[in-house]
């Protein structure tokens, strides 16, 4: 950054051991919470917190979640949609059971329940591990996605088939159904979205997060070093598939407002796992900027294209062409990436800081 | 009680009861298994020689379907336009070969499997994008295939055999053969399995990998337009088909990674057990639908006791 550390010592491990060392990160963190909370919902459109911010904090928990497994501790999964689709219909069952219980509480509550499911499918990880395991986790995508159609109590007999979010509220403000306001509700998800991915932080540089990496970079040499792969691996799809739960419970009870199944397809699958690839696997705030590129860019370029396209060219270009024509970018974005630089957005990020850092000096 | 009785006892009176029926299910498995076992067949021919997993092998069947029936739709005689498509298919794996797997060339394989992934993508937006997403009809007669069907009287009722289908399955075994052939009596055949087998040994006595490569995925391509003429005369070609051909991967499982007659077997076994299953058991018991996820809960169960597959090599590694 244009600031340096130079002149603050350390004199203890725990400073020098601290989530922001320099003083200037911790101050533009809380000047980054500070736009999160207060600028944003209080200048932000009705359309810019509800179509660009609400899904992009959600999508980008779900991606925490599939980089906890994915870039953490090296275990691909291809069933983030049905790990989702599991925290959602987990939450609307606990709300109907609970009405008075604060719906927060229950969005979180309800991770717990695919946080099982995570562990049951991920019990084959333990004996398998690469393209096997994208055959399993699709297994539990197609399984979950189907039992979510066949088990009617699950959407409580609604012959549409789908969740229709009740009117709930948290800490007397209603935050979810029709009534609420764009502003409670991106609220409730940037709490939530802040305290797990602060929680995540947590996790992964203490014992748990280092014995999953050290799973991912060599499994027989963390083995010998006195980590359980069986625990570790558990454990790692557990963590994950709570994240991707709440994400999902979220999705439903905050962003959408009503859902059938059709939002927890493998579609969703692979959108999450764009997300962790080009924001960088192994790293947190690259699932953040992962999610603003592959969420918002669509947006930007179904609005945008088309007109810039017809003012340049003679041809015409309707909406759903630039939909895919920003597919495309994304697909070569992904290839790009990989062969360009394979730590993502997050690693661009940390290279441009550096460079500004020794400016003028190349190094 | 009642549920042991639909278990084990009704499917098997069923059966029984009409032989007809049963015969017809077989059938319709077994021309669904060839069409899974060539989807598998392209995912194993590139595995085998270059050790990537190719996630894009389902799109490229619908993308092999697509630019036979476009180019056709220009007007082009429908035997040029299969010469075409096997050009576009060519230029296809150059590209792929020369842009995305050379730099990537030692990287973990998952990084590899990412990107065609990220491939798939851009196959089928851009299809999408250069054909339009309606399904379109296959050109069936012009090119040549059967369309009509025969009957044959079993027990007391009819079995329907469309004639695309025998056809289906005997271009499915020449092609196999073809490969058969290709692979152990010419030399860029042997060379082929000098690279499966080993990379660097094939390097040190002069073959080039590169080359290799994309003879591989030309390969791939043939039987991924084979496969997508094969099912879109069935139905219609239709970005739908990439779901379906995710099937591949189970069957994968089941035969192993680098087997081709596992492949074929897996791919028979699928289509036959999910057909059978989804008649007898899953529409009675489980309410239907069961065909989505049935293939992949069998190799689920199957990696808990046979991680290598029927016909895989057993690999000796430690999780």
């Amino acid at each position: 950054m244009f600031y340096r550390e130079a002149g603050q010592f350390k004199t203890t491990y725990e400073a020098d051991s601290a989530k922001f060392p320099i003083f200037q990160d911790k101050v533009f963190i809380w000047l980054y919470l500070a736009i999160g909370f207060i600028a944003i919902p209080l200048f932000g459109s009705q359309f810019f917190l509800d179509a660009i911010m609400i899904p992009f904090l959600v999508l980008a928990l779900a991606a925490v979640g599939l980089n906890i497994l994915t870039g953490y501790t090296g275990q691909i999964s291809l069933g983030t949609g049905a790990f989702m689709g599991v925290g959602a219909y987990a939450c609307y069952k606990l709300t109907l059971a609970m009405p008075d219980v604060n719906i927060i509480l229950l969005i979180v509550a309800s991770g717990i329940f695919s946080a099982l499911a995570g562990v049951f499918f991920g019990l084959p990880s333990l004996r398998i591990k690469g393209f096997y395991l994208v055959v399993t986790t699709l297994a539990a995508q197609f399984f979950l996605e189907w039992a979510f159609i066949r088990f009617p109590w699950l959407y409580n007999y609604n012959p549409s088939g789908a969740i229709e979010v009740p009117q709930r509220e948290a800490f007397g403000v209603i935050v979810t159904g029709a009534a609420a306001s764009s502003e409670a509700r991106y609220l409730v998800v940037l709490s939530v979205v802040v305290i797990m991915t602060w929680f995540a932080s947590n996790i992964l540089s203490g014992r748990i997060g280092r014995s999953w990496m050290m799973i991912r970079d060599m499994d027989i040499a963390a083995e010998l070093m006195g980590v359980r792969p069986l625990y570790a691996k558990l454990s790692a799809f557990a963590v994950s598939s709570f994240y991707c739960g709440v994400a999902g419970a979220l999705m439903v009870f905050i962003w959408q407002g009503a859902a059938e199944v059709e939002i927890f397809d493998y579609n969703r699958s692979f959108q999450v796992l764009f997300m962790v690839i080009l924001g960088g696997l192994g790293s947190l705030l690259g699932c953040f900027l992962g999610a603003a590129v592959i969420f918002i860019f669509p947006i930007v370029m179904h609005h945008a294209l088309p007109p810039i396209w017809e003012t340049l060219t003679p041809w015409t270009m309707n909406s759903s062409q630039a939909d895919l024509v920003a597919a495309v970018i994304i697909g070569v974005m992904i290839v790009a990436f990989l062969i360009l630089e394979p730590h993502g957005l997050a690693r661009l990020w940390a290279i441009f800081k550096q460079k500004l850092r020794v400016w003028p000096f190349p190094y | 009680m009642e549920l042991l009785n639909q278990i084990f006892i009704e499917p098997f009176q069923t059966m029984y009861a009409l032989p007809d029926l049963l015969l017809q299910t077989l059938w319709e498995g077994f021309v669904a298994g060839t069409l899974y076992s060539l989807i598998a067949l392209g995912f194993v021919l590139i595995f085998k020689a270059s050790g990537v997993f190719n996630f894009a092998q389902g799109i490229m069947v619908v993308f092999a379907a697509l630019v036979l029936v476009g180019v056709h739709a220009l007007g082009v005689n429908a035997y040029l336009a299969v010469l075409i498509t096997l050009g576009v298919m060519a230029l296809l794996a150059m590209t792929v070969v020369r842009v995305v797997l050379k730099p990537l060339v030692n990287q973990p394989d998952i990084i590899l499997f990412m990107a065609t992934i990220g491939l798939t993508y851009i196959l089928i937006a851009g299809g999408q994008l250069v054909f339009g997403g309606e399904p379109k009809a296959m050109i069936t007669e012009e090119l040549g295939l059967p369309t009509g069907s025969s009957d044959w009287e079993v027990g007391g009722g009819i079995v329907i055999f469309q004639h695309i289908d025998i056809a289906a399955a005997v271009i499915a075994v020449i092609l196999i053969a073809g490969l058969a052939i290709f692979f152990n009596k010419t030399r860029v055949g042997r060379a082929l399995r000098a690279v499966a087998d080993d990379h660097q040994a094939a390097l040190s006595v002069g073959i080039s990998l590169e080359y290799i490569w994309m003879v591989v995925w030309f390969a791939a391509g043939v039987v991924a337009l084979t496969a997508g003429i094969m099912w879109a005369a069935k139905s219609d070609v239709s970005f739908a088909l990439q779901v379906v051909a995710l099937k591949a991967l189970p069957v994968l499982v089941l035969g192993g990674f680098t087997s081709i007659p596992g492949a074929i077997i897996g791919g028979l076994i699928i289509g036959l057990g999910e057909k059978v299953f989804e008649l007898y058991w899953g529409s009675t018991i489980l309410g239907g639908g069961t065909e989505a996820w049935f293939a992949f809960i069998i190799a689920l169960l199957f990696l808990l006791y046979r991680p290598e597959g029927l016909f895989g090599e057993k690999l000796i590694e430690r999780i």
